[in-house]
């Protein structure tokens, strides 16, 4: 299952991932991460029947984890398959097929929303957060 | 030697033995046959496209009211149309935004709307007259409503286009899409081996009067489109058709963030295959059409070309910038313009579409000009503040609140000890300080990205730059980051509404 843990700025230096593997043995695979002054965003995956202890202990730690279990939604009425956002993801949900058409794979997806900007024909949306 | 005539081809298309191909079929049976062989064999080699033509509109007219109206301004669901051409026709643009939505909803959306058989609200105002009196007008009208709904584009089918990317270090948001920091992705356009024009570069059959296919129906080439530059390889066409015959499989409205609405139109060429000639232009490939990946992140009319590039390898999905390989994606569906280019196939393979010669040749060897502009184009240095006031960034809130007070300057620049820009201080965050009674140095309190302009700088690109970043000035740096002036958002008002 994918997650996010949003780190604000007041415990950003702290090893708090670190510390809350260590503490609770379970693993998470970061995809993404994200870092600057004002706040820190990480992208991970963690085995859905683990994701209840990971959360409390880096809840406890003073992250905010939300789950991302609402991938993009494509609408394939207002698609004309141009393949603009193909270009634009970093996990590379969006590829050409042979034939051209667009293949959608959206359990890559970490819901971050570029490829919704990118749309010219407003065929993808974010259900949860964007 | 391969001789057929228009004539002789709309014979077979009429007695059902015309052999019709696409562009892309086209390519291996010239690569098989050699272009005499293939000229022999092929009659018609059928071209599509579909991707953004922001220059794109329709002509409508909507009937007289009664007590008669002779438009001025014409609104239709709140995106103006233009309407300085006799009382009641107006031409509505792909690219008008709502005076509601804004970008959300423009002239583009109008069109699609009317296509699928949607009402669309008509507000029109007059100065009103002896022969039309009326003022004010209001109604709802479908397509079915108007007299007339022609499309007219004045530059649609791009032999080819500027492909695009960003060496910035943002996203920029263009109407080539979002083109992410740091060379982070291309995108480009166009049909490349179905593209019209491509595949006709000399125009010996496409020319004013070419009947085509354009939006689901047949329509018409008008002439050489705006911009014309068959010269450089990047002729246009202009084009009409019926939108009553329209289908949204082919026309459909756009949003692209940051730069507004657009069309993307669906178009087809028949090229008539007289000689082998004719034959071998249409073996085109996408590796034989080349274009520039332009560089979009600077907001400049002369972009910076970063390489050549041809079709072939923009479609592989990954081109080489100094040694990366950047993701590409196209814009334009080619899976559509290929269905395009089928469609025109079944048509004239049904007999119900019939090629034509033009009455004109389109222009060659033409390019387009820039602008003149009389005025100049006004840079940073023209306009900045050369006697700007600094703060070293150990001095005290308190002296910086005592300068800024004397000076009546509501930005201080902080500097370091060898002169170069630290961060800027405003009266604001002299007052923040004070409230959360923070009397430290100056460097504690000051904003340290500071947003900042080159001398040489166009006065309108660091206008955009205060916009975006909602700031009022900013220093002018030189390029060991020494300051040598200040631009305000002031300076630049007073320099517009001199030249209105
Ligand atoms: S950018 Fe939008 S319209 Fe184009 S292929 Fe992707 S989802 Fe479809
Ligand atoms: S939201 Fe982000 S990760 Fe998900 S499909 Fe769009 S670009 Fe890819």
């Amino acid at each position: 299952m994918k997650i996010k843990i949003s780190i604000s700025s007041d415990i950003l230096t702290k090893p708090i991932m670190a510390e809350a593997i260590l503490e609770t043995g379970v693993l998470l695979n970061i995809s993404q991460a994200h870092f600057d002054r004002s706040h820190g965003e990480v992208i991970a995956d963690v085995e859905s029947g683990k994701f209840d202890v990971m959360c409390k202990a880096l809840t406890n730690k003073g992250a905010v984890v939300t789950k991302l279990n609402i991938p993009i939604k494509w609408d394939e009425n207002e698609c004309v398959e141009c393949g603009a956002c193909v270009s634009v993801c970093p996990t590379k949900v969006f590829s050409i097929a042979e034939d051209f058409s667009l293949d959608v794979d959206d359990t890559k997806c970490i819901q971050c929303g570029t490829c919704v900007d990118m749309c010219p024909h407003n065929a993808l949306s974010l259900g949860n957060n964007k | 030697m391969v001789k057929k005539t228009i004539h002789e081809i709309n014979s077979k298309i009429r007695d059902g033995s015309v052999n019709v191909v696409t562009a892309e079929e086209m390519v291996h049976i010239v690569g098989e046959l050699g272009a005499e062989g293939a000229a022999k064999e092929v009659d018609v080699v059928t071209t599509g496209t579909f991707g953004a033509m922001c220059s794109s509109g329709v002509w409508l007219n909507f009937g007289h009211s009664e007590p008669p109206i002779k438009m001025q301004k014409v609104f239709l669901n709140d995106v103006e149309a233009y309407t300085g051409v006799a009382a009641v026709d107006a031409f509505i643009g792909a690219t008008q935004v709502s005076e509601t939505l804004g970008m959300d909803y423009g002239g583009a959306h109008v069109i699609e709307d009317l296509i699928r058989g949607k009402s669309v609200h008509l507000h029109a105002t007059s100065h009103g007259t002896d022969c039309y009196p009326r003022k004010v007008l209001d109604t709802t009208l479908s397509l079915n409503d108007m007299n007339q709904a022609i499309m007219i584009n004045p530059r649609n089918a791009y032999q080819k286009y500027n492909a695009a990317t960003n060496s910035t270090r943002s996203t920029v948001h263009t109407y080539m899409g979002s083109l992410l920091p740091s060379f982070g992705n291309v995108t480009y356009s166009g049909a490349g081996v179905l593209s019209p024009l491509s595949n006709d570069p000399d125009y010996m059959t496409i020319g004013t009067g070419t009947r085509i296919f354009l939006g689901g129906a047949q329509g018409y080439i008008v002439g050489e489109g705006t911009q014309h530059s068959s010269g450089g390889g990047f002729g246009t066409l202009m084009v009409q058709g019926d939108l009553k015959n329209m289908s949204t499989d082919y026309i459909r409205a756009a949003n692209f963030t940051g730069y507004g609405t657009s069309l993307y139109v669906g178009m087809g060429v028949p090229i008539p295959i007289l000689n082998e000639q004719i034959a071998q232009a249409t073996a085109v490939s996408d590796a034989g059409v080349t274009t520039q990946i332009l560089d979009y992140g600077i907001p400049s009319r002369d972009r910076p070309a970063i390489r050549d590039v041809t079709y072939e390898e923009l479609r592989s999905g990954f081109v080489d910038i100094n040694g990366k390989e950047v993701p590409t994606s196209s814009l334009s569906s080619f899976k559509k313009s290929r269905t395009i280019a089928n469609e025109l196939k079944d048509w004239i393979t049904r007999g119900e579409f019939f090629v034509s010669m033009p009455v004109e040749r389109l222009p060659k060897d033409v390019s387009a000009k820039p602008m003149k502009q009389t005025e100049g184009i006004a840079v940073v240095s023209d306009i900045m503040a050369v006697s700007v006031v600094t703060i070293n960034k150990d001095a005290s809130v308190y002296d910086a609140a005592k300068i800024i007070q004397d000076t009546s300057f509501n930005h201080l620049p902080v500097l370091n000890d060898d002169k170069t820009l630290a961060g800027i201080i405003t009266a604001w965050d002299i007052a923040k300080a004070v409230s959360l009674n923070k009397f430290d140095l100056v460097e504690d309190i000051m904003t340290r990205k500071v947003i900042t302009a080159n001398a040489d700088e166009q006065v309108a690109v660091v206008a955009r730059r205060l916009d975006l970043n909602e700031v009022s000035a900013m220093p002018v740096l030189n390029k060991d980051r020494h300051i040598i002036g200040m631009i305000t958002s002031d300076d630049i008002s007073k320099l517009y509404a001199r030249r209105s």
